[in-house]
């Protein structure tokens, strides 16, 4: 089979890169979906909050996912669910495999790599003790929850704040269980500040900072989890100890950009984000190949994968249509309290928009991207958190504009101008 | 006087937010937001705050379907609504918009499907 | 009435279950847990030891080497991965380069082929990321890695094939003597009787001893904590990198395994609690603190899980075969090098029992072999889709990390002996071992144990008994 366009995923990235690519004059194109409908993760997330950027009104999961497969209905986009990517060649050759085809291939002339992200695990997060039943992901236990419609626990932990942890401390509660705490190691929440409020405090859920699961214990299923306070270096504080009775310990502490596949081709990756290195079209160091949603990097908002998404469905169609890169790209550094920059160099001539994330809480930065020592822009912040991802919008003129090559992308102090 | 502080949960900005309070409870200033769907949240969470309930339904082929309140439903009816959620179940067959249950808890919004299912084999 | 019971369902009762039947003996094999190889063969070394370390004239040092000769035979009959990828002894002293010398001398007399010592020049050019105190090594060609579980699983699934019987859950809590042989008693009162009996009750082995008035020797549980490592770390090593022994054992390991994972440990800690395989903090540091000193770029940040194991170390020093009363065979303390041993033991029992006045004829339609769990995995695209013609659900993925699909679970359920919770299904296929430790899988694998065993989705087990996965259904 040959193909111009092959999108692997059909989550909200996967989607809106077909959809973008479609409008954008591609035609022969497929979508390959793992799970029996389109959606990805999406589908098990059924609160709201997602698309007030994009739709300008508050959707849940299943709503956001709806309206990219009424499009891809619409736009008639092939797609095959239930169809696994087993890998990825260097010459863009796709083997994947399904109930009807067997073991086939795909011959592409452009790939979209959309494949999400896990969480992290248990084991990577070594925790001492037994390995009983009763410890999740929170996204596996949300899987449960919203899609199978179990309920894997009734006295709850969660280690971790990230996002899907708050959300499920509220649908646990609101199913009956009693989530207990939520620790979390670091001094501050990683997940948003709204979900703090409405998912922990309206149910009276202490959020223990700086605080983190020493040892499991139980035998055949989970019994309960000591507990302890660290210190700055993160370690536990022994005189902290403490047990609390629990039959469930959720994990929500990161996600990992999915990218087997990525590196099975040889594809160039980011150790910071786990995603591979892209340009502003998101186009990857193997010509053709471009990534987009939480497989290029772990987005706050759905909103911005989608943004994102369209980017590389562009991109993939400029390609097939001849448009290569010319002349000597701009490299982008991320520095000062910025942990990564999406993307990592420029290639065009055209406005970027570069997505960022910080490495710290930060309260009244300014945001300053420099060409050496020229200041090209800069922005004045009253907060910034890890879990927020942030963007500096550069305009042709100013990329136009840049002699050395390379631009970075700080944070400073405007008391001292540092 | 009083003055409350609040973490908007509008949208996923989370401004922090002040709000002047008289002392019969009425909102006399709104300070922080940065729109004006964040100063009307802060009135009504300082009066009387509502919330979106989003959640599953048992649908007749065994399994579920996720749900949500149209609008927003007054915090306080929250687990009157899981409750009248529970009591119910759904068609098989739902597509997203559906009403699953009118006026849901006598809060007067309808609890509708956020998914389009079929029954499963 | 079978011919023999056997009382433990680890790699040393399923090989012994397997050679029995091979004898033409009817068997039945007793397990008090809810599946096989959930004993020490559950969490160990891997390793298949060439044979040095064991004292000369020993019944360790006699069965390990010739276990470690029949080993490749067994699992290559059995379907079982095995990899000969040779082991090196490592010493960080002129004291331990003296140690080497003992252990290659020692090697020699127990008749291992092909040892030698190499300098750390020699070294360095076989395994470039030794550690920098390395001064010398011993190596042997003849070590090897294989899957412990896998070869039990596939040994107890071969001998069921040729008509053994398994009985799960059955813990004995009695024996008696009966005119022709003996009469056991499980905790649920279910009782079978056999002609024979054979103890491979591992960590229990000295309790039913006790029951059958067959023995006074102890057997007590040594604790060993492992790392193991995302299999991009599989390379950091190829070969089993181990330290100089000592009087609590071999030490602090490197190694690769047959599944492309990297494994460190085991720790070596003497307990009381015969089921405690908690790990903790301080076994896990020094896990990792030994295994730096060993080997050099050990990518902490890749470390997928730790789990713990018990040792079963007996009063004696040595293995404890024997037959002290009549058709009652022991089968224990088999500590390390029982894995690399098992196959040599089952040799090792017939045998006595032959001695014994025990006469057998064996099976003539007895089938060795068995089809391997990973034979879809490793088959040609070709082969694959001839597969996948007859069964679509080989072509369902089901676990993403390690790619198995629904029917390589389905099959897992099915074939002797049949998964019965998500653990089992984990060491029958790999699904949920890998880096995402069965995230996004585990409540499909659950859709299907539940589909396939007929029980309700909220009975489904992470480990049988009240493990189970979720309290109930919402609403």
């Amino acid at each position: 089979m040959k193909k111009d366009l092959v999108i692997i995923g059909g989550g909200p990235a996967g989607m809106a890169a077909a959809v973008a690519a479609y409008r954008a004059g591609v035609r022969d194109l497929l979508i390959l979906e793992r799970e029996e409908k389109l959606g990805g993760i999406l589908t098990q997330c059924i609160h709201n909050g997602f698309g007030l950027h994009r739709f300008g009104e508050e959707l849940t999961g299943p709503e956001y996912a709806w309206r990219y497969e009424k499009e891809v209905a619409e736009l008639n986009i092939p797609y095959l669910t239930e169809t696994t990517v087993i890998s990825l060649a260097p010459d863009k050759t796709v083997t994947a495999m399904n109930r009807t085809l067997g073991v086939f291939t795909i011959e592409a002339g452009t790939v979209i790599l959309a494949m999400g992200c896990r969480e992290r695990p248990k084991g990577a997060l070594n925790i001492p003790g037994t390995r009983p039943a009763g410890i999740y992901t929170a996204g596996t236990a949300q899987k449960f929850v919203n899609r199978k419609g179990y309920l894997p626990g009734r006295e709850v932990v969660i280690l971790g704040s990230g996002d899907i942890g708050l959300i499920m401390a509220r649908r646990m509660t609101l199913e009956g269980a009693k989530v207990k705490a939520v620790c979390e190691l670091l001094p501050y929440s990683g997940g948003l500040a709204r979900n703090i409020e409405q998912c922990l405090n309206d149910f009276g859920i202490p959020l223990r900072l700086s605080t983190t699961v020493v040892e499991i214990h139980g035998k055949d299923r989970l019994e309960g989890v000591t507990v302890a306070a660290v210190d700055e270096e993160r370690r536990p504080i022994e005189s902290t100890r403490e047990y609390i009775p629990c039959d469930t310990l959720l994990l929500s502490c990161g996600l990992i950009p999915e990218n087997e596949l990525t590196r099975g081709a040889g594809i160039a990756m980011d150790a910071v984000t786990g995603g591979a290195v892209t340009d502003e079209e998101r186009e990857t160091d193997l010509p053709g190949v471009f990534a987009a949603g939480n497989v290029l990097h772990v987005h706050d908002l759905v909103d911005y994968v989608s943004e994102e998404a369209e980017i590389a469905g562009r991109a993939a169609a400029r390609y097939l249509a001849g448009h290569r890169p010319e002349g000597k790209p701009i490299t982008v550094r991320a520095e000062g309290g910025v942990r990564y920059t999406v993307p990592r160099r420029i290639t065009g001539h055209g406005a970027v928009k570069i997505f960022f994330r910080v490495g710290d809480v930060y309260r009244d930065r300014e945001i300053a991207v420099f060409d050496g020592d020229r200041l090209l822009y800069s922005r004045k912040t009253k907060k910034l958190a890890p879990g927020e991802m942030e963007t500096v919008a550069l305009s042709a003129e100013k990329i136009a504009s840049v002699e050395s090559g390379e631009i970075r992308v700080t944070l400073r102090d405007p008391k001292n101008n540092k | 006087m009083k003055e409350r502080i609040l973490t908007c949960i509008v949208c996923p900005r989370g401004c922090e937010i002040a709000v002047d309070l008289s002392e019969d409870g009425s909102v006399t200033g709104v300070r922080g937001n940065a729109c004006p769907r964040g100063s009307a949240y802060a009135e009504r969470e300082c009066t009387h705050p509502e919330r979106t309930v989003t959640t599953t339904v048992r649908c007749a082929d065994g399994g579920v379907a996720s749900v949500r309140t149209r609008t927003p439903v007054p915090r306080d009816a929250v687990f009157a609504v899981m409750a009248a959620v529970a009591d119910v179940t759904a068609p098989a067959t739902l597509s997203v918009g559906d009403i699953v249950i009118a006026d849901v808890a006598g809060t007067g919004v309808d609890l509708i499907a956020t998914e389009n299912r079929r029954p499963t084999k | 009435m079978k011919d023999a019971l056997i009382i433990g369902a680890g790699v040393v009762g399923g090989l012994i279950a397997r050679e029995l039947t091979r004898q033409g003996l009817s068997v039945t094999i007793l397990e008090k847990m809810p599946d096989v190889a959930m004993g020490a063969t559950r969490a160990n070394s891997a390793i298949v030891h060439a044979g040095f370390d064991a004292k000369e004239g020993s019944l360790k040092a006699r069965l390990n080497v010739r276990g470690s000769e029949m080993m490749e035979k067994t699992a290559e009959e059995l379907g079982v991965r095995y990899r000969r990828c040779g082991s090196l002894v490592v010493a960080f002293s002129e004291e331990e380069e003296e140690t080497l010398r003992t252990l290659l001398s020692r090697g020699e007399r127990n008749g291992v082929k092909g040892l030698k010592i190499l300098s750390r020049a020699e070294l360095l050019a076989m395994e470039p990321n030794i550690g920098d105190g390395v001064t010398a090594a011993l190596y042997a060609p003849s070590g090897a890695i294989v899957c412990p579980y896998e070869l039990c699983i596939a040994a107890v699934g071969c001998a069921m094939d040729n008509g053994a019987e398994l009985h799960r859950n059955f813990e004995v809590t009695a024996i008696e003597k009966t005119t022709d042989g003996y009469r056991l008693t499980s905790s649920s009162g279910e009782s079978v009787t056999g002609r024979l009996v054979i103890n491979c009750a591992g960590a229990y082995s000295d309790e039913v001893a006790k029951m059958a008035g067959a023995g006074t020797f102890t057997v007590h549980p040594r604790k060993g904590e492992y790392l193991l490592l995302d299999r991009e770390c599989g390379d950091t090593v190829g070969r089993t990198i181990f330290r100089c022994p000592s009087k609590m054992g071999k030490g602090i390991l490197v190694t690769p395994t047959v599944d492309g994972n990297l494994l460190l440990g085991p720790t070596a800690e003497d307990i009381g609690d015969k089921e405690d395989t908690a790990t903790n903090a301080a076994g896990l540091v020094a896990v990792r603190r030994l295994a730096t000193e060993q080997v050099r770029g050990i990518d902490f940040r890749k470390i997928i899980t730790s789990f713990s194991g018990l040792r079963s170390v007996g009063s004696t020093g040595d293995f404890i075969i024997d037959m002290p009363i009549p058709d009652f065979v022991n089968v224990a303390a088999i500590e390390s090098p029982g894995l690399t041993s098992a196959p040599a033991i089952a040799e090792y029992v017939t045998e006595l029992l032959e001695k014994a006045g025990w006469h057998f004829t064996p099976k003539e339609d007895f089938n060795p072999r068995r089809t391997p769990s990973h034979a879809f995995r490793d088959a040609t695209i070709e082969e694959k889709n001839r597969m996948i013609a007859t069964r679509p659900d080989y072509a369902h993925i089901v676990c993403r990390c390690e790619t198995v699909s629904e029917g390589e679970i389905v099959d897992a359920i099915r074939r002797n002996p049949g998964a019965v919770d998500i653990d089992g299904v984990k060491r029958r296929t790999r699904a949920t071992m890998g880096r995402c430790q069965g995230g996004f899988c585990t409540p499909y694998i659950a859709e299907i144990l539940s589909r396939e065993l007929g029980i309700p989705y909220e009975e489904v087990t992470k480990s049988g008994g009240a493990s189970r996965l979720n309290v109930g259904r919402t609403k």
